[in-house]
């Protein structure tokens, strides 16, 4: 048992530093008809954000961001994970390359 | 239609440009047209067969899959253009005046084909995946799939005619400069390509960004301009490069050109 206690304070010890990482403040945003939803998403700036992009349509989408420096493919009716940031205050457009007429938003970051 | 014809125009031309430009360079090579052929042959099979795979490929590296595989395959070309280059800087010279003399093809057993066939298949991959999945994007959604499909035909049509169109002027170029500014092509192209890599691997936050505040000239060529992929394409362009892809960008260029260097200089050494 002491035993047992001591390797889940060294377990503890070694995962808290991984856990604080795991933190990482996630926000959701929904592709429906090619369109975002929410079209704005405020994060907080100077740190480190993850969107958490569903693409409930059932064709692929490609989310790019120019002043974000990102761009990923999410394939139809997946979840995609996109690491931000850290974002100086201001606005950052994004869109849906495949659908760039109606796949458009905003993260501000503040 | 339009919407369409432009993003695989976009797509295409930056496959159509490596390829044009390595053609230029492996002008005279025996065997190089029908490598050419199936290294997009095999590149466009392997576009299908990862655009099926999508799913499951960006589940991997916990969700980072995809920056994962497009760096990797960034990184195997910069590799083979590097190797391609610093071996041109060794035999190049030998070529060049086979060329000049025989007027046409260099006969001389070339460098490994297989060199050419990764390079040109990896190039359409990569490039192809996402067309795929567009494609497939399009065929799905029923409605206006007709004229989506015209354009994207019009789309392929106008980027394989951007790569013949950097094809046909380079090869104008009198034979014995044409593999000095080939090799220079190439080698600002690897140094792209690593910085591109670089963007991928930022991404998905392996390595960090080291700010973003070099500079900022988007409002003279934007990075989702037509102009901005080309550049891009050819010299790695970029309207707002991160930190870490300027250094991906310098020290593979300085690399090639020091190994070319230290290859000429060493063969020089030998031949007197």
């Amino acid at each position: 048992m002491r035993m047992m206690n001591s390797f889940l304070l060294a377990a503890t010890l070694v995962l808290a530093p991984l856990m604080a990482f795991a933190e990482v403040p996630e926000y959701r945003v929904v592709i429906k008809d090619h369109k975002f939803s929410p079209t704005e998403i405020v994060v907080p700036a100077n740190t480190k954000v993850i969107l958490i992009v569903e693409n409930q349509d059932a064709t692929p989408e490609e989310f790019e961001s120019h002043e974000m420096h990102r761009e990923k493919i999410i394939a139809g009716n997946k979840t995609a994970k996109i690491r931000i940031g850290p974002l100086k205050p201001g606005n950052y457009p994004f869109f849906g390359e495949f659908h760039e007429d109606t796949a458009k938003g905003v993260v501000i970051a503040q | 239609m339009f919407s369409s014809l432009i993003i695989v125009f976009r797509e295409v031309l930056e496959a159509a440009l490596v390829i044009g430009i390595v053609c230029a360079a492996t002008r005279g090579v025996r065997y190089r047209g029908a490598t050419v052929m199936s290294g997009i042959f095999a590149g466009v099979l392997g576009a299908a067969i990862i655009a099926w795979f999508a799913d499951s490929l960006a589940d991997l590296a916990e969700g980072m899959g995809q920056e994962l595989f497009n760096a990797m395959v960034l990184l195997v070309v910069v590799v083979m253009l590097a190797w391609h280059t610093i071996w041109m800087s060794h035999h190049g010279a030998q070529m060049t005046q086979e060329a000049t003399e025989t007027g046409e093809s260099v006969k001389q057993g070339a460098e490994p084909l297989t060199v050419l066939f990764v390079l040109v298949g990896l190039a359409v991959l990569r490039e192809g995946a996402e067309v795929v999945l567009f494609l497939y994007g399009i065929a799905a959604s029923g409605s206006a799939a007709d004229m989506m499909a015209l354009g994207s035909g019009l789309g392929l049509l106008m980027g394989l005619l951007a790569g013949f169109t950097l094809y046909a002027g380079l090869v104008r170029i009198p034979t014995r400069h044409l593999f000095t500014v080939t090799t220079f092509m190439l080698v600002l192209l690897a140094a792209g390509m690593a910085g591109q890599a670089s963007k991928y691997l930022i991404q998905a936050d392996y390595l960090p960004a080291l700010g973003y505040d070099i500079w900022d000239s988007s409002w003279l060529v934007a990075n989702g301009s037509i102009t901005g992929e080309i550049l891009r394409t050819l010299i790695g362009y970029d309207a707002q490069p991160a930190g870490l892809q300027l250094l991906f960008y310098v020290v593979t260029l300085g690399f090639i050109l020091f190994c070319m260097w230290w290859v000429k200089a060493r063969d020089k050494t030998r031949a007197e």
